[in-house]
């Protein structure tokens, strides 16, 4: 999982590699300013990771285009090299999705940052590199947002969102990234200009843009995205529910679900983890209980009032032990802040985190609890739990040294047997966050052979010499093989089929 | 789902054989949308014996269907616990199934308040042209694992693959609906409708036809109340209403009624999807206007270029749901990129070409 060998020990390689940058720095600088143009070592160090900043490699060349033009050219020249790409936002991503390739190039979108308010048909039209968070805020004077809100949303860009198909914390009620994109417009690898999907609510012919979104980067380069914005809930308020274990927590989301609630967010801190935010950020949670819920209402005053009392008596009726409704926007944001501080919070309390991201179906949220509460005991390592869990999506934050090969060895084993575990329960290994790199071994695990190969069909359809950010998402067959082996070797997956509770 | 599975171990056999012999197969379920898309070829593949909901867990509002379960089966699984399909997916005849669905890909009077098909779709089982079974997507909402291949099925007229089973989102039955009529003309209804969906109002679909604008208002009783008592209009009598909607559902409503007599008259129905602020199109003929604006019904004689020059305009697209002249096509053409893209996952997922030639296009 951590740690990814990028040196290419092959003899010469470092004499053909110089050479090949040489090559295409001269290329590129037919088409782009020098200035664009990012190849010494103290220049390109940044682009070296994104928020995966276990896996580094150190990129060949990167280029900092600021017009369509200049994107349309670099791909020309990089598919007739066939030199490989990687297009880049803000490099918030979690799973390594913008890892540098050793001889590709870098195409950072960092400057693509214009961005059209149309109040009247409730869209933005933003250029990728626009961040999410902004969008809101500009739409904001109209009365609008656009509703997908990623916990990164203050960096991360629309372009990151569209090709991880990202999330947040109110997709339960108002979708994904692919619910609130109309249109794409970028280029194609070899630097044909493309648009997928229309202002129109369909287009004709197969849904491409269903598939480009969530593709990390593998199809094709973003450029233009246009959103749906919509109209801002007049009010939303949050309930605050705590239970005293975590099997009555679990039963109170899918208690919710079952009387017809659909929440603006519906979210789960195990006691861990709300005691490292509230040391954090001092939200008031209570520290007694097992479990506390966030579960948030909001609409119309009137709708709101009735839904919050809705929530309440089924949460009553499930056994929490202590319940408080936000009063006022202040102690709303209060409530969420601590939520939302989740992921700092940890590297308060450790030197390293690793954060998982799989979805498991919500009446098996307990269950998964109690089987990290005994991977904790078995890895010898600490796990604090953060869950979306109106819709399944779990977010155990291990906390381990990285200075210490053997518990980062340790640390790797435990986050695959999550992920293990969620695809055998029934769910996925990554809800939100994408595969990148960090997740290609789990992909062994959730996908056949043939499907594994279906994936790279599609791949092929868009980019048939494999330069669109190669070597993420789809494993190899041979990667797959060796990840089976190493399991079996080290016997932490004996017997793949058995339950391991 | 199980290679095992007598139903499905027929279908693999058939899939193998006719990839083998290169023989094209016409994937069938109830029938009832033969009419939509290009003429339907080669030999038929009944998806019917593949039936049954088998899984579906109220609390997790998923439920999981094999492709032939008739449509109104998997409604009436969902009806018991006060649960429902969001996008309204319309039955032009009874017997239509849940494969023929996402297929098809058709939305109703929801889709523009609550999503479309593709978007309550989560996970598909396929047999792709090498008769491979191969799942994507799964039972969870939250799933990034690999590219969304399941979406990709949604619309796709089975020329990928054949859609054995399907996982789908669902959502709790509304608890309030009311019905509101306004008499207005177009331009007006048009205008209006823009500005209503810029405010948080409970607007759950809209119909505008012959100087009518009807609007349903779905969701907490005290939204509903509050907005009937905005929003002005009258409302009508709520049986009456939902008789009304399903009727611009499953296009049995008057104004879709077009025989073979009005057909060798030259007139044909179109759908024209554009983005929901467009102004009054000057088409001949009659229209039916719904989601907001997005979804336009014509009824006209007018040439095929020129409804589709109208689509293109507005950046909309034009299908022929009904007409005697299909010599151009039933889909808009699309962007030689995008064509080329579409030869690329024809090639990926039925390389010997056996599913559904042309249904979408001449050559795909």
């Amino acid at each position: 999982m951590l740690g990814m060998n990028t040196a290419v020990s092959v003899p010469g390689f470092d004499v053909a590699r110089a050479q090949r940058q040489r090559e295409t720095i001269a290329a590129l600088a037919d088409v782009l300013p020098r200035a664009a143009i990012l190849y010494r070592h103290e220049d390109t160090a940044p682009f070296e990771c994104d928020a995966l900043t276990a896996y580094r490699t150190s990129p060949m060349v990167v280029v900092l285009p600021d017009t369509e033009a200049q994107v349309a050219a670099i791909l020309k020249v990089c598919h007739k090299m066939e030199v490989p790409v990687v297009a880049r936002g803000a490099g918030t991503g979690l799973s390594g999705g913008a890892t540098p390739h050793v001889t590709g190039v870098v195409l950072s979108l960092a400057k693509f940052n214009k961005m059209t308010i149309d109040p009247v048909s409730c869209t933005a039209t933003v250029q990728c590199g626009v961040r999410n968070l902004a969008i809101s805020e500009a739409a904001a004077p109209y009365g609008l947002y656009y509703a997908p809100d990623p916990s990164s949303q203050i960096a991360c860009t629309i372009g990151g969102n569209v090709a991880e198909n990202s999330g947040g914390v109110h997709c339960l009620k108002y979708g994904l990234t692919l619910h609130n994109v109309l249109r794409v417009r970028g280029f194609m690898v070899d630097g044909e200009a493309v648009e997928f999907g229309s202002l129109a609510l369909d287009s004709p012919g197969l849904d491409l843009l269903s598939i480009v979104i969530g593709s990390e980067g593998m199809l094709a380069v973003t450029t233009e995205v246009t959103v749906k914005l919509i109209p801002k809930p007049l009010l939303a308020r949050c309930i605050m529910a705590s239970f005293r274990d975590i099997e009555s927590a679990g039963a109170a989301v899918a208690s919710v679900i079952a009387h017809g609630i659909i929440p603006a967010g519906l979210e789960m801190m195990d006691k861990a983890m709300t005691a490292a935010v509230d040391a954090f950020v001092h939200a008031d949670y209570d520290l007694e209980a097992a479990a506390i819920l966030l579960c948030e209402s909001d609409g119309t005053p009137e709708e709101v009032e009735e839904e919050i009392q809705h929530m309440e008596a089924v949460l009553n009726a499930a056994g929490a032990s202590r319940i408080e409704v936000s009063r006022d926007e202040a102690q709303r944001l209060k409530f969420w802040s601590g939520r939302k501080n989740a992921f700092p919070a940890s590297g308060g309390i450790s030197p390293d985190y690793m954060c998982m991201d799989s979805t498991i179906p919500r009446k098996r949220l307990a269950e998964m609890l109690r089987a990290i509460q005994q991977m904790e005991v078995k890895y010898e390592l600490r796990c604090v739990n953060v869950f979306h869990a109106g819709d399944g999506n779990l977010h155990p934050l291990i906390l381990f040294d990285a200075e210490d090969a053997a518990e980062m060895h340790r640390c790797e084993l435990f986050g695959a047997d999550i992920l293990e575990t969620s695809v055998r329960l029934g769910g996925t290994v990554t809800g939100e966050h994408g595969v990148g790199v960090e997740k290609l071994n789990s992909m062994c695990v959730q996908f056949s052979a043939a499907e594994r190969a279906q994936f790279m069909g599609v791949k092929r359809a868009f980019d048939p010499l494999e330069l669109l950010n190669p070597g993420k998402v789809i494993p190899t067959l041979h990667r797959c093989a060796e990840y089976g082996k190493m399991h079996v070797h080290r016997g932490a997956l004996p017997f793949p089929e058995l339950p391991r509770f | 789902m199980s290679a095992q599975d007598p139903a499905l171990a027929r279908l693999i056999d058939q899939v193998s054989s006719a990839c083998e012999q290169r023989t094209p197969l016409d994937i069938c379920g109830g029938g009832t949308k033969r009419f939509y898309g290009e003429l339907p070829a080669g030999a038929p593949l009944d998806v019917k014996p593949l039936s049954g909901v088998t899984c579906y867990e109220p609390t997790e509002l998923v439920v999981t269907a094999r492709a032939g379960t008739p449509l109104r089966d998997l409604e009436a699984a969902l009806q018991e616990h006060g649960q429902c399909l969001p996008f309204e997916p319309p039955r032009f005849a009874p017997g239509g199934t849940v494969g023929g669905m996402v297929a098809a890909g058709l939305s109703g009077p929801a889709r523009r308040a609550l999503g479309s098909v593709r978007d309550h779709v989560l996970g598909v089982t396929l047999l792709n042209g090498r008769a491979e079974l191969l799942t994507f997507g799964g039972q969870v909402t939250k799933n990034v694992a690999g590219y969304d291949v399941s979406r990709l099925m949604v619309g796709s007229l089975g020329i990928l693959g054949v859609i054995c089973d399907v996982s789908l989102k669902v959502l709790p039955m509304s608890v309030a609906m009311a019905t509101l009529s306004f008499e207005w003309d177009e331009a007006r209804a048009l205008e209006t409708l823009c500005r209503w969906g810029a405010q948080p109002l409970p607007i759950n679909a809209t119909a505008w036809h012959r100087g009518l604008l009807r609007i349903r208002l779905s969701g907490a009783r005290a939204a509903v109340a509050a907005a009937c008592q905005r929003l002005g209009g009258e409302r009508l009598e709520t049986s009456a209403a939902h008789a009304w909607w399903l009727s611009v559902r499953d296009q049995s409503d008057e104004f879709f009624f077009i025989g073979e007599e009005i057909l060798a008259r030259g007139e044909s129905l179109w759908r024209l999807s554009v983005p929901a602020v467009t102004a009054e199109l000057n088409l001949s003929g009659e229209q039916f206007i719904e989601w907001g604006g997005a979804q336009r019904w014509w009824r006209t004689t007018a040439e095929p270029a020129a409804v589709r020059d109208a689509a293109a305009r507005v950046g909309g697209h034009a299908t022929l749901m009904k007409g005697a002249d299909r010599s151009s096509g039933v889909f808009a053409p699309i962007s030689p990129v995008l064509m080329r893209a579409h030869q690329g996952l024809k090639q990926a997922f039925d390389p010997a070409r056996i599913f559904n030639p042309g249904r979408l296009y001449q050559g795909l």
